[in-house]
């Protein structure tokens, strides 16, 4: 399911970004996704419901990216990710709010900033792709909203992260 | 309001001194000194106060008991069980039978009485050094009215605690903190108050948005928190009761609740623009927010000195969150943090000598202080995750949050001595965080 997840992901970069030298995307490390759990079966039913991470609209491009502990650039899996993103965003009109998020391991406040500069490293990247400005805001929930609630790494990896939000559509 | 009021109440405190010479040469003043660690609590009696009218038992009662709580809970001082009493006090002004009292070791006796007039009530007490046969300070009278009962024994707390310890009191006053509710992945967070051990709470923000970080004036008269009622972290000043809520202006796309000035007229925030985020001091009447730091770093959580004249906050400007120190107005700010790890979250002590934070180091969270300068470091507490502490108005005891890991996991809000000792949970109805102390109130 992952794989056809990352090959859908890549065939749309191709499709947006014409014959892009860019190598595939090589895994999945980008995705908060959890394989098997349904999400990728198709369109319908995402934006609602308890999903780990969700999709664009119409698409199969993951909305999350994550983040390596108290780290907020992009990896290259995650910039693979937002690569698509940007792909979606110039072939559809709208605007997009970034989320960031933190795991449960830093202090709230320093966490809700830390989310901010998560959230402004994802619109820094796809304004200096194309995307306009305008179209991107951001914000930031710390560590108050986590997507998987264990007291180990495999949850606090998931929680780390940046959300794109389609206005009016999924993932809100 | 509670006044204290000495009207005929007088003990003759000259009296009481001159009675004392015969004493002090057996025997160094009723003293516990706090700062020395305390391994045996100072043993004192509370026989109930006495009701003037049968209409004040009840009250009497409560007011005792209250009183007899707060000295426990700072484990300084022991309470002699009643049934253990020789002696009984049914008459306020009658002279004591001091043997009953040193025959089961109590080095202290509160005396006291309670009246009830209508919705006024007053309480008086005296204080006891049982082995000099004296009085320790003069017999002092609070009024207060029947809604506010739980102040006037905590008033003679605060005296009676004051008295034996040469410190200021902390029991008469109030906390700013965030009840929660919910699952942890949608949980509901509005900002509370309550009574410094946990009574009389009252939700102040309706939870439909997430309201984080509270921020209490020292007045205990107003409190500034962190809110989404936009949709994003905005700071929101709002008054103690409830009223005078107000959005404070953002000069940026988020901004966070930091300390208030001494004068209270002003406040810091933490504001971010572009993934960097700075200090402000703003004027809270105008609006008018002045940068006090400029840069790319995050650099966030300020608080003041007592005396205003510097702020200490945190910065990832080395890398990690460590503490900083600059003036008031701005500048170069210091580092003071050195240890391993990441410090979060100082707050300066109403006293001056401490910066209390919160440590990050080998995965566990603590709770420690060290001098403004950074020398001194010792940690309290440690858990899974220990944050935000929170100086009593007497710098001697912190309230900080402590959150339990995984699915079922939240925070509830303790107490520590600045030894480390004396660990204890404020009683919340349900999960609490971020408590916020007032100073004592007036």
């Amino acid at each position: 399911m992952r794989g056809t997840r990352i090959a859908a992901a890549a065939l749309v970069l191709g499709l947006a970004l014409g014959a892009c030298a860019r190598a595939p995307i090589d895994t999945g490390a980008g995705f908060s996704g959890t394989p098997g759990a349904g999400a990728l079966d198709g369109s319908a039913g995402f934006g609602t419901g308890p999903v780990t991470g969700g999709v664009l609209p119409g698409s199969t491009i993951g909305d999350t990216v994550q983040f390596a502990v108290d780290q907020t650039t992009l990896s290259p899996q995650a910039i693979g990710l937002v690569d698509a993103q940007v792909g979606w965003l110039l072939a559809n009109p709208g605007a997009i709010e970034i989320e960031g998020h933190a795991d449960e391991r830093g202090t709230e406040q320093y966490n809700i900033q830390l989310g901010a500069r998560r959230a402004a490293a994802v619109r820094d990247y796809m304004v200096s792709r194309g995307v306009p400005d305008g179209r991107i805001g951001t914000n930031t929930f710390g560590r108050a909203r986590p997507v998987a609630t264990c007291a180990d790494e495999s949850c606090w990896s998931q929680n780390r992260r940046a959300v794109t939000v389609v206005a009016g559509g999924a993932g809100v | 309001m509670v006044r204290p009021s000495r009207r005929g109440l007088l003990l003759g405190a000259s009296a009481a001194l001159l009675a004392r010479p015969f004493a002090a040469a057996a025997q160094a003043p009723l003293r516990i000194e706090i700062t020395e660690g305390v391994i045996e609590p100072m043993p004192f009696a509370a026989p109930a106060f006495v009701a003037d009218t049968p209409a004040a038992e009840d009250l009497a009662a409560r007011i005792t008991q209250v009183m007899v709580d707060d000295l426990v809970g700072t484990g300084l001082f022991r309470e002699i069980p009643r049934q253990a009493h020789l002696g009984r006090i049914g008459n306020f002004d009658a002279p004591v039978q001091f043997a009953d009292w040193r025959a089961i070791n109590a080095q202290a006796l509160i005396t006291g009485a309670v009246g009830v007039n209508g919705d006024a009530v007053s309480a008086r007490f005296r204080l006891w050094d049982v082995f000099a046969q004296a009085p320790l300070g003069e017999g002092l009278r609070f009024d207060g009215s029947t809604a506010t009962w739980r102040r006037l024994a905590h008033k003679v707390a605060d005296a009676v605690y004051s008295r034996l310890t040469g410190e200021g009191g902390y029991f008469d006053s109030r906390v700013a903190f965030v009840t929660e509710s919910g699952p942890k992945a949608t949980r509901r967070k509005a900002i509370a108050v309550m009574d410094y051990d946990g009574a009389n709470p009252v939700t102040l923000t309706d939870g439909s948005a997430l309201a984080l970080g509270p921020s209490m004036a020292r007045s205990a008269q107003q409190i500034l928190f962190t809110g989404y009622e936009s949709g994003k972290p905005a700071v929101y000043l709002i008054g103690a009761g409830g009223g005078g809520r107000r959005a404070m202006a953002s000069t940026g796309e988020i901004s966070l609740a930091g300390g208030f000035a001494p004068n209270e007229a002003q406040a810091l925030f933490s504001v971010s623009k572009g993934g960097a985020s700075n200090i402000y001091l703003v004027d809270l009447g105008s609006g008018q927010a002045r940068a006090l730091t400029q840069g790319s770093a995050i650099d966030t959580a300020p608080t003041f000195s007592p005396d205003g004249g510097q702020i200490v906050f945190e910065s990832d400007q080395g890398g990690t969150q460590q503490l900083y120190v600059m003036p008031a107005g701005g500048g170069a700010g210091v580092r003071i943090s050195f240890g391993e790890g990441r410090y979060a979250t100082p707050q300066w002590s109403p006293r001056g000598d401490l910066i209390a934070f919160t440590k990050i180091v080998g995965g566990r969270f603590h709770i420690g202080v060290m001098r403004p300068d950074g020398s001194g470091e010792r940690l309290l507490t440690a858990s899974y995750l220990d944050e935000g502490p929170s100086w009593a108005p007497n710098g001697r005891v912190l309230m900080f949050y402590r959150e339990t890991p995984g699915e079922a996991g939240g925070p509830q809000i303790y107490t520590v001595d600045i030894s480390g000792r004396n660990l204890r949970r404020v009683p919340t109805a349900g999960f609490a965080s971020a408590p916020s102390w007032s100073g004592l109130l007036a």
